[in-house]
């Protein structure tokens, strides 16, 4: 029992790391916007999508794949907020939130009438790879992307520390009025928060490839664990979202392991709608 | 005179199915009804109280499963199902209310909170014994008005038709009533209704257990006409985005937005085949919709014809 305790464990943390990476678009877009990115998970399948055709179609591995699908989301998320979210919602709130919900709806059938609602999986030679660590077998690939998902992180840590760039985007977060008096743009910087969210979901897409199936529908898989780790480490937070991703990735393999396949999902609900009733400034307060 | 023309299009409207000998269309009729009564549910909620839920179908789901439960393991009359519906889900709506507003969520934390008590359900529902699991409830065939399921479609739209006057008629009274202000004032501006001796709680729950009664009962009447519910189709997100759209395109807030998005978002399902016959391509269309709307028309469809009616 503590092997196979340890094992669901382990995996749990891995896929956690790609859970943070998602998680860590969606709580800047929140810091900055102050609002939910309901496309997020359909700008995830999307990128999956764009992925798989590399693959499929012209043979790129999905790990060569990773900074090409990085900048095309990256103008994908900017274009979109530029063009299509900030121009119809005007700043309104409300506005902002169901304009990410048409973009998702959009999105979601748009896959279905190109790509028809089946799953589609690539095989790589290391989809199958397992590394003997003791008495645990670990996946090679998971561990590829909890590994890249970890140094992105520390890549955009130290881009929004460090960079004028990031600067502005954390003074726009904090006091949008502030940062205007001091020459910053807010439109231009939602722009740009909006897309480093939609491109760390591009190095999302090609990490979770190898390991994971891709559908039109596969968005939904991901946001509301997403938005739980959002909620869970405080929406807007960096470390939150790490730590969150980590922990709700845990959660989902130990609440499967013990509640069993069909009702092991409603872990992360219960963890969401505990956070948000009981807690809903998250563990780390939404500090930026 | 504009009042009594308009009165009388909408009554020929409404009536019109009655005259039709296909019965898909009928059924496409009921079906429009049946959008526009959830719509109608959701925009008491969502449009006068601004509670933009995205999991509504948690109140359709509670209400199928209610009457579908009650006539397959207890034997009762289907008919009891509508009012155990209405019960279960203004409960329901009670519930999540106070909890949420109790927390103080509102906006896109509200939002995320009914996607994930429907969410719950859905996965409940998928998983106990009581539901029969992913197997969903087949509910027997044997028609006749005392089962409460009908040969001809007709029937279920007069049916469905009577429920979407009651509903509109509950929201006019909620918005043109003390309640409904109270309402609206904790939508705008919860700080300045507040000071204004508005209880927020109190009035929002009130107002979210309402629409969820009311969405409860469409859940019934799926049920009865389908004679099957299972957990996607009863808690699936689908359903929540659907009622959302119908009153936000339709105009929310308003008492014939709803209506109106229904009989839009219909239209637009059932011409879009003859374009690109293909599955995602409705909901496609109902989300550029949704974009358009919002950027050019935040008033939706209603507001279109409040400036006509100026005019």
């Amino acid at each position: 029992m503590g092997e196979i305790l340890a094992a669901s464990l382990v995996n749990g943390l891995l896929t956690g790391g790609i859970y943070a990476l998602v998680a860590l678009g969606l709580t800047l877009i929140y810091g900055v916007l102050h609002i939910v990115n309901f496309a997020h998970g359909s700008l995830l399948m999307m990128a999956m999508f764009g992925t798989w055709l590399l693959a499929a179609q012209l043979g790129i591995d999905p790990y060569l794949a990773l900074p090409l699908m990085t900048a095309v989301m990256f103008a994908v998320g900017w274009s979109l907020y530029r063009f299509v979210i900030g121009r119809i919602s005007r700043g309104d709130d409300r506005a902002i939130l169901l304009a990410t919900l048409g973009v998702a709806v959009v999105l979601d059938n748009l896959a279905l009438v190109l790509f028809t609602g089946n799953t589609r999986q690539i095989e790589t030679p290391w989809t199958f790879a397992v590394l003997e660590v003791g008495p645990l077998l670990i996946s090679v690939p998971k561990l590829i992307s909890f590994g890249v998902a970890l140094i992105l992180a520390a890549l955009l840590w130290s881009f929004m520390a460090r960079t004028d760039m990031g600067r502005a985007i954390r003074a726009v977060a904090r006091e949008p009025e502030g940062a205007r008096l001091m020459g910053i743009r807010p439109d231009r910087i939602f722009a740009l928060a909006y897309g480093i969210g939609t491109a760390l979901l591009g190095a999302a897409a090609c990490l979770l490839l190898p390991i994971f199936y891709v559908s039109p529908g596969v968005g939904s898989v991901f946001v509301l664990v997403a938005f739980t780790i959002v909620v869970l480490g405080g929406m807007g937070s960096f470390p939150g979202a790490l730590v969150g991703g980590l922990l709700i990735g845990m959660t989902e393999s130990v609440g499967g392991l013990v509640l069993g396949e069909s009702l092991g999902p409603i872990s992360i609900s219960l963890v969401f709608i505990a956070t948000l009733l009981l807690r809903p400034t998250g563990l780390f307060r939404g500090a930026r | 005179m504009k009042r009594a023309i308009v009165i009388a299009g909408i009554t020929a409207v409404a009536l019109a199915p009655f005259a039709f000998n296909s019965q898909y269309l009928v059924n496409i009729a009921m079906l429009t009804a049946l959008s526009a009564v959830m719509g109608q549910a959701w925009n008491i909620a969502g449009g006068f109280g601004q509670m933009t839920s995205f999991g509504h179908a948690a109140f359709f789901g509670v209400g199928a499963y209610t009457a579908a439960i009650l006539q397959t393991r207890w034997g009762l009359s289907p008919w009891l199902g509508l009012p155990a519906s209405f019960v279960t889900g203004g409960l329901l709506g009670g519930f999540i209310g106070i909890l949420s507003f109790r927390a103080g969520l509102r906006g896109s934390y509200f939002a995320l909170v009914t996607l994930a008590f429907a969410e719950v359900l859905r996965v409940l529902a998928n998983s106990l014994d009581f539901t029969r699991g992913g197997l969903g409830i087949n509910i027997p065939l044997k028609q006749g008005l005392a089962n409460f399921q009908f040969h001809n479609r007709q029937s279920t739209y007069a049916l469905v038709l009577l429920m979407l006057v009651l509903t509109t008629g509950v929201a006019m009274f909620i918005k043109r009533g003390r309640f409904g202000a109270r309402l609206v004032a904790a939508g705008e501006n919860e700080d300045a209704a507040s000071a204004l001796g508005v209880d927020l709680v109190r009035t929002k729950t009130i107002g979210l257990a309402t629409s969820g009664a009311f969405t409860a009962l469409a859940g019934v009447v799926y049920t009865q006409t389908y004679l099957y519910i299972d957990p996607s189709i009863a808690f699936g997100v689908e359903r929540s985005i659907e009622m959302l759209l119908v009153a936000m395109i339709g105009g929310a807030g308003t008492i014939a937005g709803p209506i109106l998005g229904a009989i839009a978002l219909h239209a637009v399902a059932e011409t879009s085949h003859f374009f690109i016959d293909a599955p995602g391509f409705a909901p496609l269309l109902y989300g550029a919709t949704l974009l358009v709307i919002i950027g050019f028309l935040p008033r939706g469809i209603a507001g279109l014809g409040a400036r006509w009616s100026r005019a």
